[in-house]
């Protein structure tokens, strides 16, 4: 579904990704983990639009979509739950579902999806007259999964879904990741503890400042003494 | 989402029946002199100032962006204007020795004012490019830097009048004129402020980031603001100059760029209630000092000169922003400019 061939991008003089490929295929969760500084996030961002890429490609179903604008790779399918979660705080929780369904113009699919959304997080249902801001992190991180299933798009990003929740919400959070899966979306996903996202994944691609020493199934990677050693610290 | 159009809504009706009452008591005042024709003079200036905040209020308060040259898009609009009314097509209000309304005269004055208009959104549509890479401080001081250049390229062009400036403008600006197209304006601005475009400018001062990932297209949404807020600059500044009969560099300097500028955060950022408010306020504040601070020092027996009435200005500044953090309508709305279908607001049963 996406191939990423020898993608490059710099900061300025920094280069934060030499050269990149890999690829995520149709209906799997494909996990890339690495350390602070590995360059996951600046991968996600140049695939979603938000940075512009130096060289290489990106193909999305077959097409060429390398430094696309975000809002046209939307329509096109992709959706990108972004780190820290970034909601709109000053916005009901319903609000902010009705602002993710910007490109969706019919209301009965908005209205089916955000019963969907409901029914994945009863918490949301309780609270979708709350303002986003008053969600605890965990119920903001719910928050910015249900605007991707509402924005609908059957590719998503997640960028550190755990990132500073209690291990109980993560497994929550990872539960949802499956059940998104089932539903029949793709997944890549960020993530700093790579112990569970290894555990979900079909597949996994370390990055180590910049470039992918490792890649292979998921339950291989997780066995590679190496990657035990630098990332799962066993 | 699907929202009855405000012009036939009951509420709209009620706005606009509202302020055109206000207009007739003002002109009954005003034929009964109660009102002199200085009151009048500065109701007619606030009406300007309110186009003004209102529409930067759509690039600072709804947008999110930080623009600080807003006279800048006014000198654009005056000058065009003028330049149209008075230097090309030399109409006046009134036919020649007579008392004669010139109909001719007031439509190029009209077509002159919308041309003002459309150049200051062209530069605004300009100005807003740099808003794409930069933010807060550092798109103030371009706006700010853009404020300056049009005033000095202005000032050296002798075809206008340079640093005398455009003398011998038309007086086309009555209250009545100046009334409608301020209506008009507030009324285009919170129809798109509460439209699906409105929508997609909220969320860009909300969370860029977040807007761009559901797909708003921030780009097209900023140049937009920048451009639609210009336009009702050109126009203000137009009919502007039409009522002072003069257009000079040193009226849109950075000065009055900042007064727009505390009219829109005094009355609240987003609300445009709150910037119709805070134009008349300060508008009548600072004119009204002129003839309250001699009063305050005659009954002290002292003599306080004109030279205190900014001191004592900006002091009252300070004192409505330190005790009113929330200013004067914080986010909130009047009423009747919000369309009824919002009144729950974001509530789902």
């Amino acid at each position: 579904m996406l191939v990423v061939e020898n993608l490059q991008v710099s900061y300025g003089q920094i280069k934060a990704l030499k050269g990149i490929s890999f690829e995520v295929p149709q209906n799997k969760i494909v996990t890339l983990i690495g350390s602070n500084g590995a360059g996951k996030s600046t991968t996600l961002r140049s695939i979603s639009g938000l940075i512009k890429s130096q060289a290489g490609s990106i193909k999305f179903n077959g097409k060429e979509i390398r430094n696309l604008p975000a809002h046209e790779l939307v329509k096109l399918g992709m959706n990108h739950v972004p780190e820290g979660r970034k909601i709109f705080a000053t916005l009901t929780v319903y609000e902010n579902l009705e602002m993710a369904a910007w490109t969706v113009k019919n209301k009965k699919l908005f209205k089916e999806r955000v019963d969907e959304v409901f029914e994945l997080f009863p918490r949301l249902k309780e609270r979708r007259n709350q303002l986003g801001g008053t969600l605890s992190g965990g119920e903001q991180q719910m928050l910015a999964v249900g605007r991707a299933i509402v924005t609908g798009g059957n590719f998503i990003l997640f960028d550190e879904p755990s990132m500073g929740l209690s291990p109980l919400l993560v497994d929550e959070i990872f539960a949802t990741i499956i059940k998104i899966r089932e539903r029949g979306a793709t997944i890549l996903l960020v993530e700093q503890n790579a112990k569970q996202a290894l555990e979900i994944s079909d597949y996994a691609y370390v990055l180590e400042v910049g470039t992918i020493p490792f890649h292979g199934p998921a339950c291989d990677i997780a066995a590679n003494p190496k990657v035990k050693e630098a990332y799962l610290g066993i | 989402m699907g929202k009855k159009i405000f012009f036939i809504s009951r509420r709209m009706l009620l706005f606009v029946a509202g302020a055109l009452g206000m207009l007739l008591l003002v002109l009954f005042f005003n034929a009964t002199g109660i009102f002199t024709d200085y009151i009048v003079q500065i109701i007619n200036i606030s009406l300007i100032n309110v186009i003004l905040a209102v529409s930067l209020n759509l690039i600072n308060g709804f947008t999110g962006q930080f623009s600080i040259g807003h006279m800048g898009f006014a000198a654009v609009g005056a000058y065009t204007s003028a330049t149209v009314t008075t230097l090309i097509a030399k109409v006046t209000p009134r036919l020649p020795y007579t008392e004669f309304i010139n109909i001719n005269g007031y439509i190029v004055f009209i077509l002159a004012l919308l041309l003002g208009g459309i150049v200051a959104a062209g530069i605004g549509f300009l100005i807003g490019f740099p808003s794409l890479r930069l933010k807060g401080d550092y798109l103030a001081i371009i706006t700010l830097g853009f404020g300056e250049i049009i005033r000095t390229i202005f000032n050296n062009i002798d075809y206008v009048g340079g640093p005398r400036g455009l003398l011998g403008i038309p007086k086309f600006s009555n209250l009545i004129m100046i009334f409608v197209i301020t209506l008009l304006s507030v009324i285009a601005i919170r129809n798109l402020v509460f439209s699906t475009h409105g929508r997609a400018l909220l969320s860009i001062r909300e969370n860029e980031l977040a807007s761009e990932l559901v797909g708003v297209n921030t780009v097209r949404y900023k140049i937009t603001a920048f451009t639609i807020g210009a336009f009702f600059a050109g126009i203000a500044g137009g009919l502007q100059a039409h009522l002072l009969q003069i257009a000079h560099p040193t009226q849109y300097g950075f000065l009055y760029s900042i007064l727009v500028l505390i009219m829109v955060y005094a009355g609240g950022m987003g609300s445009i209630t709150g910037s119709i408010i805070a134009a008349f306020a300060l508008t009548f504040l600072s004119e009204g000092l002129r003839t309250a601070l001699p009063g305050l020092g005659d009954l002290m027996h002292v003599k306080i000169g004109d030279e205190w009435r900014m001191v004592v200005y900006s002091l009252l500044l300070i004192i409505i922003m330190l005790f009113r953090t929330e200013v004067l309508m914080g986010m909130r709305e009047m009423k009747l400019l919000v369309p009824e279908e919002e009144e729950h607001h974001g509530q789902h049963a």
